[in-house]
This record gives structure tokens, C-alpha cells and sequence, in this order.
């Protein structure tokens, strides 16, 4: 068989090696090349140096977007996994022991195909729906539910509270999918542990922050290096959801919808390329630093 | 050469997975696939023929033409029904390729940028193109030959002579090679403010021509349980843009706008555009719903046909827009913006009217000279006529629909434009030139009307969003005269 894996792991690896390098390195290479040019997206363009960056050091609003992306960064990733571990939990292990055996509350395996519904409805949908959810009279179904006497809450109306809806937005349809993803990990912890920690008196709170905690480890690190990256990313919500794209008052503005506007938009697709290499950078950067912050030893179940 | 840009729709996962290239090898559809550039090393063959007096543009007559529509609030048939089989009996052997799209930019600059453009293209929508940049690029056709030529039923008339003034200077811009027309602007807006006669009638409320009118006039409708004024802040705040500009333009004059327009330092700051915004900021302060900041144009239009809403800025093509939803206790009219002091330099009756709706042939299409000759049969006073009577829209075609009666808010525009005589400017055009700066206007018409009303605000927020256009050399200047 020996003289047949060369043509087997060539054949298997050709073809996507070769899409890889055409669609991403290539577009990678181009974007850096563009973002030394003044292309306007239309045309010819000339060299013009790092005048983008420049240009990207002192414009405000790249720095409003960079300060938004790095709330969602900071707080997406923390809501979701806490909101998913609790869940996940409460699926799995939160109904005690009966019999030797630990399950999750009433009703558990229903709850956990509801709980995966938001991630089968495209993004573009989810924004539709949440943008009457929000809606800012009477007519939006929250405000719809409070009390007529009450001043309809603005919601994405608001520039102090915009960016916040936004995030529970990203929350709610990221949160399904991290409770499953957990839930498969609590399903990989054996048993007996929980069995001989419940012998030994733990409460649930200790079972939760002693065993599975720990366990779920690998997990966790996965799931908060994606929800960084979708904290990154927000696009479509913002640009479907908000007032007048990234509004009001640039209050919802992030990377993303920057560089859409700047190459779709604006026509200064050599700016926007520069915009979407600090993006690569900074994405690049959060992933290493994550993976090097939360790396500790697996603990040998 | 290969398209730029064939992915904008799927940006979201392009984006999510470009930043995730790092940690992942997934295979990512590219934001520029493989080729940079723009198709400028490939010389279509262009279609030409000779000219005659049947012939004034030149055009084979044998050579197919593509035209590309949008399909939008005007609707499509007025190129399937009337322009198209007008063109198609005078050139029978010429064949008329026709596609329709919402989705403009999307499906039309990377064939623009590759080589293979549609030869007539009708600019507009949402996802439309940056028409300067377009020009700048060297992708729209000169369009002096147009002009100058004989008008397609007008006997003894140029195109350019048909039609109103101001609508060739609009599709003009300054190339290398001096100022020469790329765009036809076919339709022709008038703006005002927008109000149901019946509702009027009902409350014996009439239109107020003072400022202390108008306020007095809000007062009474805000005690009547309507909200007196009000427009969408989430999706068409320009409307509201312009609102304000044309008050300026009254204080001041259009030279107040063209100012804007030349990026003049200082020109957002000028006497007449902050006593537009402070009397409009107080508009907003006191009689707007603070929820319309959030809600889309179609939204709060619908408030004004359940009469939840009295006075809503906005240009001539509402009453069609909103067809639908008009009962028969509604019928639209519109007034000028009333005068904000006693001492503005044009009068009460002064109007903003303005050409729309962008229609260009390709440079660089294989047949520039069709496609022109399609814009000379749609700039027919026929195509003109059937155009009005189909969209409910005039056009730039002088006085092809007089006469007709088509429904109440367009007679009533049609009235506000012969009481104005020759007080019709045609206002701005610093939006469709700098889409940066059109982007800012309406944050800061936003903020001023929902945040305070603070207009030395708005001035400076402006002034400071103009200066920075004007510095930024990698943005193609106009300019206006």
C-alpha cells in the first residue's frame, strides 16, 4: 500500500490547498497591496505609501468603531458562555441525582432543541425580527407590552443604550448553539466523578466550579476565541438593525460596517482595504492572546 | 481581467471568516478574487456607424444594445412598454437586451470594472454607484453629442433645448478634459412639505407661509393629539437634509448651496444655514415624535395616512410611493417651506426642484452610441408623457405633461411650480458627489432635530465633516458654478 499514499494525500490535499491560497492568501495579498493604493473600487489607482494608515490614525470614527468592537470583544464572549454554562448545566446536571445517576431538569431534551432554534435562522432574519422587537413606538413589541401611561423606550433610537441591543441580540442567537456545544462536553464527563463528589457532600455550585468547570476547559477556550471573532464581525445586525447604518450618531458604529461603507460606499476601497488589514491584525493578535492567556494543562479526567 | 467585487452580498460570512483565517483554514470566498485593475488594458470593440439626420449619433444600427433598469419606486414598465418598442421601431434591427435589479452596485460594478458593461444603465436605489467615482474612472460616456443633438420628436430642437433649465448642468462634471454632461437626470422632483388636504379641510388649518405661522399652525394640530411634523430618522433623514438646506437656500440664496457644494471653507457656517437649523432644531424640539429617530421612511409616512402625523417633508414621488396605503379620507398636497424671517432673499412661493433618477451610457461598453440613443428616445416628448402617466413622476422634458390630470398631489405640485415662476432652484448636489459627507448631514440633521435642536452644533459638525472631505485627495472633486 506504501506506494500508493503519495497520490492519495496529493489528490486529498490539492484541491484545497489550492482554493485556500486563491481565495484567502491571494485575497490576503491583495487586500495588503490595496491598502498602499488610493483605489477608489473604479479604475486605475497609484501608490500612494501608508497615507491610508495615516489617514486611519486620525479619523475618529475608525476609532469609535474600534472602541464598540472592543465592547462586544469584551462582553460578548463573557455573557454568552456564562448564559450557556448555567443552561448547559441546568440541562445536564442542574436536577440532581436520582439513583446514582445526575440529569438535568424537567423537561431538558425539549429545552435543549429550543434552545438551538436562533441558530437556524439566518442573520439577516434574526435583525428583521429584533428590529420590530425594538421598535421605538408602540407598534415595537416590547413597548408594546409595557404599560400605556409609559414613555416608549427607544431602544436603537438611543445612542446611550443602541450598541447594548445590538449586543443582546449577538447574545441570544450565539447563546443555542455554546449550550449545546456544552452540553456535549458535560455528556463526556464520566459519571462517577459526580457520583463520588456527591458522596463527598459537594452542592451543586461545587460540582459546577470544582468538576465541570475544569473539565470543560478545552471548550470554554474554543468557544471564546469564536464569540471573539463574531464580536469582531457584527455586520450584518448593525447594518440591517441600526439608525441610518452604524447611527445614531455613530453610536452602533463598528469595524465591519466601516469598511463596507468605505469600499461599497464612500469609494476609497484602498482605505478600506487598510481598515480590514488592522482587522486581520487585531483578529490575529486576539486569537494568540487568548490561546496563550487560557492555556493550562488539560486535567486528565 | 476578472471581476473585483462579485461578493458584497456575503459579507458577513467574509468578513467572520477572514478573521478567522488565522485559526482556521477554512476557504473563504476572497473580497477581491484574482485580478486588480480595471479592465483598462482591454479595448472593447465599440459599435459605431455614420451619421446622418435619421442617424445624428452615429449608431449601427445592426449592433445590439443592453440596457439595465432599476426596479424600484418607478416601477419597470416604462422601459418595457413605452421606451423600449419606441426605440425598437425606429432601430428594428438593433436588439434590445433588458434587465431589471433592485441590487445595482451588486450586479453592475463588476462588469463595469471587468470589461463587459451593459451599454445604458440606470443609476439608482439604495445600492446604487458612486457616479463621481464612475466618472472619474473614465467609465460614463460623454454625453455632449447627446445633447446637441436633434431632440428624437421636438422638430427644429436640440435634447438639451427640450428640456427644463438646470438639468443638463446636473449631470454635469469636471473631468481632466474640462466640464462635460455624463448623466441624464429623467425625472424631475419638486419638494415641499407634504400634508393631507382633507385633514386640512376638516380642521379648518391652511397653509402658513411665516414662520410664526407655522409654528402657530403646529401648535394647533399638537393640540389636536397629532404629532405636527415629523420624518424617518432611520432611513431618510436627507429628507430632512434638504428640508433645512432649502430654508437656507431662501434665507441666502442657491449661492449658499453651491458654497456647500464647493467645499468653500466656512460655507456651513454662513448666517443663513444656522438660521435654518436653529428654526428647524426648535421644530424638532418642540413637535416631533422623539420614536420616529427609529423608525423607516415607510413607517412614519404610514402615520401620516392614519393621520397620526400632519406635515412630512418630502419630493413629489410620495403620493405614488404610498399608493397603497391612501384611503379615501386622505389626498395629498404639498406647500413651500414657508419664509423663516422677513427678510429671506427669495419669497414664501420659492421652491426647490430638482432633476433625479441617474441614467448614463457606458464608456466603455461595446456600444456607447446605443445606449445614448436609447437616453434620446426616453428624452422624447412621447416617452416623456407615457413616463408622467405611468410613475405619476414629471420629467425633465419641459412641459410634456401639461395638461395632464393625474392624481391630487401631483396637480398640487404641478400648482406650487407655476406659483414659484422662476423661483425653482435646484438646490445640492454635494449628496450624489460626496456620499461621505451625505452620510454626515444626515447624522447631524439626526442630532439636531431629535437631540436638542442645537444648531451651532449641526454648523460645526458640518463644517468639520466638509474640511475633511476637501483634504482628503484620494475623493474626486466637483464643483459647481
Amino acid at each position: 500500500m506504501r506506494h500508493g499514499k503519495y497520490p492519495f494525500i496529493i489528490g486529498f490535499l490539492a484541491v484545497p490547498v489550492a482554493l485556500y491560497a486563491i481565495f484567502v492568501v491571494g485575497a490576503y495579498l491583495q487586500m495588503f497591496r490595496l491598502s498602499l493604493t488610493d483605489w477608489t473600487g473604479y479604475g486605475t489607482f497609484n501608490d500612494i505609501g501608508f497615507a491610508n494608515f495615516e489617514k486611519l490614525w486620525n479619523d475618529s470614527v475608525f476609532w469609535t468603531a474600534l472602541r464598540h468592537n472592543g465592547f462586544l470583544l469584551l462582553l460578548l464572549p463573557i455573557v454568552t458562555i456564562a448564559l450557556a454554562l448555567f443552561f448547559a448545566f441546568l440541562l445536564n446536571v442542574g436536577g440532581g441525582s436520582k439513583g446514582g445517576v445526575t440529569r438535568g431538569v424537567w423537561g431538558s431534551p425539549i429545552y435543549r432543541v429550543i434552545f438551538f432554534f436562533p441558530q437556524l435562522l439566518a442573520l439577516a432574519i434574526v435583525a428583521v425580527i429584533f428590529g420590530r422587537v425594538f421598535g421605538p413606538d408602540k407598534s415595537g413589541m416590547i413597548n408594546g407590552l409595557l404599560p400605556d401611561s409609559w414613555e416608549p423606550w427607544l431602544f436603537l433610537a438611543s445612542e446611550r443604550w443602541a450598541l447594548t441591543c445590538i449586543l443582546v441580540v449577538l447574545v441570544w442567537q450565539a447563546v443555542g448553539f455554546y449550550v449545546v456545544l456544552f452540553s456535549a462536553g458535560m455528556g463526556s464527563i464520566p459519571q462517577e466523578i459526580y457520583e463520588a463528589a456527591a458522596l463527598d457532600g459537594a452542592s451543586r455550585i461545587t460540582l459546577f466550579s470544582k468538576i465541570t468547570l475544569p473539565l470543560l476547559w478545552g471548550n470554554i477556550q474554543v468557544a471564546w476565541i469564536y464569540l471573539g471573532i463574531a464580536a469582531f464581525d457584527a455586520f450584518a445586525l448593525v447594518n440591517i438593525m441600526t439608525v441610518n447604518q452604524g447611527g445614531p450618531n455613530n453610536s452602533t458604529q463598528v469595524l465591519s460596517l466601516q469598511i463596507y461603507l468605505n469600499a461599497f460606499k464612500y469609494s476609497q476601497a484602498g482605505y478600506a482595504s487598510a481598515l480590514g488589514v488592522v482587522l486581520f491584525f487585531l483578529a490575529l493578535s486576539f486569537a494568540w492572546l487568548t490561546l496563550r492567556v487560557s492555556r493550562r494543562d488539560a486535567v486528565d479526567a | 481581467m476578472s471581476d473585483i467585487t462579485n461578493s458584497e452580498l456575503d459579507r458577513r460570512t467574509l468578513l467572520r471568516r477572514a478573521a478567522a483565517v488565522g485559526i482556521a483554514a477554512t476557504p473563504a470566498v476572497g473580497m477581491l478574487s484574482a485580478c486588480v485593475g480595471g479592465g483598462e488594458d482591454d479595448k472593447t470593440e465599440q459599435a459605431t456607424g455614420t451619421k446622418s439626420a435619421e442617424n445624428p449619433l452615429g449608431i449601427d444600427p445592426k449592433a445590439p444594445i443592453e440596457i439595465v433598469i432599476f426596479d424600484g419606486g418607478l416601477g419597470t414598465k416604462y422601459a418595457t412598454d413605452v421606451d423600449t418598442p419606441m426605440y425598437s421601431k425606429k432601430w428594428p434591427e438593433s436588439k434590445v437586451t433588458y434587465s431589471a435589479t433592485q441590487q445595482i452596485a451588486t450586479t453592475i460594478k463588476p462588469r463595469l470594472n471587468s470589461g463587459d458593461s451593459p451599454d445604458m444603465i440606470n443609476n439608482s436605489g439604495s445600492d446604487l454607484m458612486d457616479f463621481g467615482a464612475i466618472v472619474k474612472a473614465g467609465q460614463a460616456a460623454d454625453l455632449t453629442d447627446l445633447f446637441a443633438a436633434p431632440s428624437f420628436d421636438i422638430e427644429g430642437k436640440t435634447v438639451a433645448e427640450t428640456l427644463v433649465p438646470g438639468a443638463v448642468e446636473q449631470g454635469t462634471y469636471d473631468t481632466d478634459s474640462g466640464r462635460k454632461p455624463f448623466a441624464v437626470n429623467y425625472s424631475f422632483t419638486v419638494f415641499g412639505l407634504y400634508y393631507n388636504k382633507k385633514l386640512f379641510d376638516k380642521n379648518g388649518w391652511t397653509a402658513p407661509t411665516t414662520w410664526a405661522d407655522f409654528t402657530a399652525l403646529c401648535d394647533k394640530i399638537k393640540a389636536a393629539g397629532i404629532t405636527p411634523f415629523g420624518y424617518a430618522g432611520a432611513n431618510a433623514s436627507y429628507y430632512m437634509v434638504r428640508a433645512i438646506l432649502t430654508s437656507a437656500g431662501k434665507i441666502g440664496t442657491e449661492q449658499v448651496l453651491k458654497d456647500i457644494d464647493n467645499l468653500k471653507p466656512g460655507a456651513w457656517q454662513a448666517p443663513a444655514i444656522k438660521q435654518a437649523a436653529e428654526a428647524w432644531g426648535q421644530i424638532g424640539a418642540k413637535y416631533i415624535n422623539k420614536s420616529f429617530l427609529g423608525l423607516k421612511h415607510t413607517e412614519v409616512q404610514l402615520q401620516q395616512n392614519q393621520d397620526k402625523l400632519a406635515i412630512y417633508p418630502c419630493g413629489s414621488w410620495l403620493e405614488n410611493e404610498q399608493a397603497a396605503s391612501i384611503t379615501p379620507n386622505f389626498e395629498y398636497a404639498v406647500m413651500p417651506y414657508p419664509s423663516v424671517t422677513g427678510s429671506d432673499q427669495l419669497p414664501a412661493t420659492a421652491i426647490n426642484a430638482a432633476a433625479g433618477e441617474v441614467y448614463f451610457a457606458s464608456a466603455k461598453g461595446k456600444n456607447p452610441q446605443g445606449g445614448k440613443e436609447y437616453l434620446r428616445v426616453m428624452l422624447s416628448k412621447a416617452a416623456a408623457l407615457e413616463f408622467t402617466k405611468l410613475t405619476k413622476s414629471l420629467t425633465v422634458v419641459a412641459g410634456a405633461a401639461d395638461g395632464l390630470t393625474i392624481s391630487p398631489g401631483l396637480t398640487s405640485a404641478n400648482d406650487m411650480l407655476s406659483k414659484a415662476g422662476k423661483d425653482v432652484f435646484m438646490g445640492y448636489l454635494f449628496d450624489t458627489w460626496y456620499k461621505k459627507l451625505d452620510d454626515a448631514s444626515r447624522e447631524a440633521a439626526n442630532t439636531l432635530m431629535f437631540n436638542g435642536g442645537d444648531a451651532q452644533k449641526f454648523c460645526d459638525a458640518m463644517e468639520k465633516a466638509s474640511q475633511e472631505v476637501a483634504k482628503d485627495s484620494s475623493i474626486a472633486k466637483f464643483t459647481r458654478v
